[in-house]
């Protein structure tokens, strides 16, 4: 019988021929772990009898989610964590600074395509950015794969999107996933895995925007097809069998807006224009890297953010932070106004770094707005792209940033001047 | 007889435990007296051992944090019946060993405050105002409720139970 990726990756893993609907037993070729769970983790773990995790060299901590610690209480769990991580001869592991755990995964090679990878996050479906099977788990799931190296699995069914044609100037993949997103809905992909197709060439970072916003469809995992790292194994088969199938064209495609509180409620920018921010966040693993930071500021260099606006850029890794600075893109954030955070995942869950107070609004490059996802729940949280973050900075509302990447220095001028009479 | 909380569809875990009251915020032993803080306040105070809560789709959407269902399991919640869960709160339900249900009819049956009977041999949410039929959970996933969540059963047994 032809298969979708999912089942392609979980029949190798699991080895028997598995389809849709079938639970299996996979081994795991990583774990990843993260600060804000280890705790219970390692709760997990003692509870289990385990002294040990069943394979250091395949096992991944970060220390990402509130970093560098904000408060006594993380900053005594990131002392038990680094401790933890010493005992077990845990190599692979990024302290506060580093980054944020599924930019690092990804970008430094800790995702064997074609494998499961199980990770203490909702947006470990990231690793489907190079072919991996990455699947969020909860901390007990995540202690029970340190033990046996293997977990439980319901084979899921698929969705496939098709992506077609190019997106114009302005538009970005960031757009592209929230136009999926709006298309299938938060629980449209429950249990399902998203299978990207039209996607494989883009670049790494474009495939891990895609891949990773996959939870906020409620997705198990999400893939990419046809990427250069996956192995020849690794394709969806004609004639495999999808739940659903959409497509999106690129060419036609618009700057798209979440609107609070929900990140299905996605609106062509056109609805959103005109709307006041108060603080605007460039960051995440969904957004948060030099190609976003670039974006951002090829509308900043040389200007001021709105004096009522602030501005909190923080890059996903400390790769991607160092490339931002020796290229010159932070030095013209920075000069623009921005706060400029260590790398991590900053205040994209309000924990660390500017959270919100109530009734502010904010624009967020990330992934989510719930209510109180970033601090108050009286806060509003819009997402969109780096380019509409930048316009959002620059003015103090939200506006189509496609004048902006057009415009002359003179008519740009004019544009911010004209946003800000308003 | 338990009371019944019902709650609508899409409730996300940041709604029951928010993130600035996370375990490593707060402290292990005061994060649960924070459930449904913004929601449905008061609940961790008024919220009975056995309680069961009724939800609409997509029940438990959102973030992984398995605190938010340590939580539940801390305030003694008895099970949970709604219309179709998130996966990973469902994972976590199953692991830490609270019973989750789906069920079609439960939400438009059950009244917030009514009094209500979860009754899994028999496969129904009894409520005043009829009986709402539950969805069989798959025997992988009742093995391990049984045994009181996935630690439990794997200290017993050494291994995940089999799969068919
Ligand atoms: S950046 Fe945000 S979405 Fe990404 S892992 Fe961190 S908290 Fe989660």
């Amino acid at each position: 019988m032809p298969k979708t990726l999912a089942e392609k990756i979980l029949s190798r893993a699991s080895g028997r021929d598995a389809h849709a609907g079938d639970l299996v037993i996979a081994p795991i070729s990583r774990v990843m772990v993260h600060d804000s769970v280890i705790d219970a983790v390692m709760a997990g773990l003692r509870d289990l009898g385990k002294a040990h995790v069943w394979d250091t060299s395949r096992v991944a901590v970060f220390i990402d989610h509130a970093a560098p610690a904000p408060t006594p209480v993380v900053a005594d769990s990131h002392r038990t964590l680094r401790e933890w991580v010493r005992e077990q001869e845990i190599a692979t592991f990024y302290d506060a600074g580093e980054g944020v755990c599924h930019q690092i995964m990804v970008e430094e090679g800790y995702c064997e395509p074609g494998t499961v990878i199980v990770g203490s996050d909702s947006h470990s479906n990231s690793y489907g950015a190079v072919g991996a099977f990455g699947a969020g788990m909860g901390a007990t799931d995540v202690a029970v794969a340190l033990a046996l190296g293997r977990t439980w699995l319901r084979v899921p069914e698929s969705i496939k999107v098709t992506f077609a044609g190019k997106p114009r100037k302005g538009v970005t993949m960031k757009d592209a996933i929230m136009r999926v997103v709006r298309e299938i809905g938060t629980d449209g992909a429950r249990y399902a895995c998203v299978e990207f197709h039209g996607a494989g060439s883009l670049p790494q970072g474009d495939r891990i925007t895609l891949a990773g916003m996959t939870t906020e469809m409620g997705a198990k995992a999400g893939i990419v097809a046809d990427t250069p790292e996956a192995p020849g194994w690794l394709f969806p088969d004609r004639g495999a069998s999808y739940a659903n199938e959409v497509t999106i064209d690129l060419s036609v495609l618009e700057p798209q807006i979440a609107v609070p509180p929900r990140v299905d409620q996605v609106v062509d920018i056109s609805e959103a224009i005109g709307q006041p921010v108060d603080i605007v966040f460039l960051g995440s693993c969904t957004n948060g890297r030099l190609v976003d930071m670039r974006q951002a500021a090829s509308i900043l260099r040389g200007r001021r953010i709105a004096p009522e606006v602030r501005l909190e850029v923080v890059p996903s890794s400390r790769r991607q932070f160092e490339d931002a600075m020796a290229d010159g893109t932070l030095l013209a954030l920075s000069a623009a106004g921005a706060v400029i955070g260590s790398s991590g995942c900053g205040p994209c869950l309000g924990r660390t770094g500017g959270v919100l107070a109530g009734s502010e609004i904010c624009l967020s490059t990330a992934n989510r707005n719930y209510r109180g996802r970033m601090g108050s729940p009286d806060a509003s949280i819009y997402i969109g792209s780096p380019y509409v973050a930048a316009v959002a900075a620059l003015t103090g509302v939200i506006d189509d940033p496609r004048p902006y990447l057009e415009a002359t220095e003179d008519e740009l001028d004019a544009l911010v001047a004209a946003e800000i009479d308003d | 007889m338990a009371r019944a909380w019902v709650f609508g569809d899409d409730l996300d875990t940041d709604q029951m435990v928010p993130g600035r009251y996370a375990p490593f915020m707060v402290g292990q032993d005061k994060f649960h007296l924070y459930t449904f803080c913004d929601a449905r306040p008061g609940f961790a105070k008024e919220v009975q051992p056995g309680d069961v809560l009724v939800g609409g789709e997509n029940f438990g959407c959102g973030s992984s944090r398995e605190y938010a269902v340590a939580a539940l399991k801390k305030l003694g919640v008895g099970g949970i019946v709604a219309k179709n869960f998130a996966r990973i709160f469902f994972r976590n339900c199953i692991n830490l060993g609270i019973p989750v249900l789906e069920s079609e009819d439960a939400v438009a049956l059950a009244r917030d405050g009514d009094q209500v009977t979860l009754d899994l041999a028999a496969g129904v949410l009894r409520t005043p105002h009829g009986e709402a039929r539950l969805r069989p959970l798959a025997a992988f996933a009742q093995e391990i409720l049984a045994a009181g969540g996935v630690v439990a059963y794997l200290r017993e047994h050494g291994d995940f139970p089999r799969v068919p």
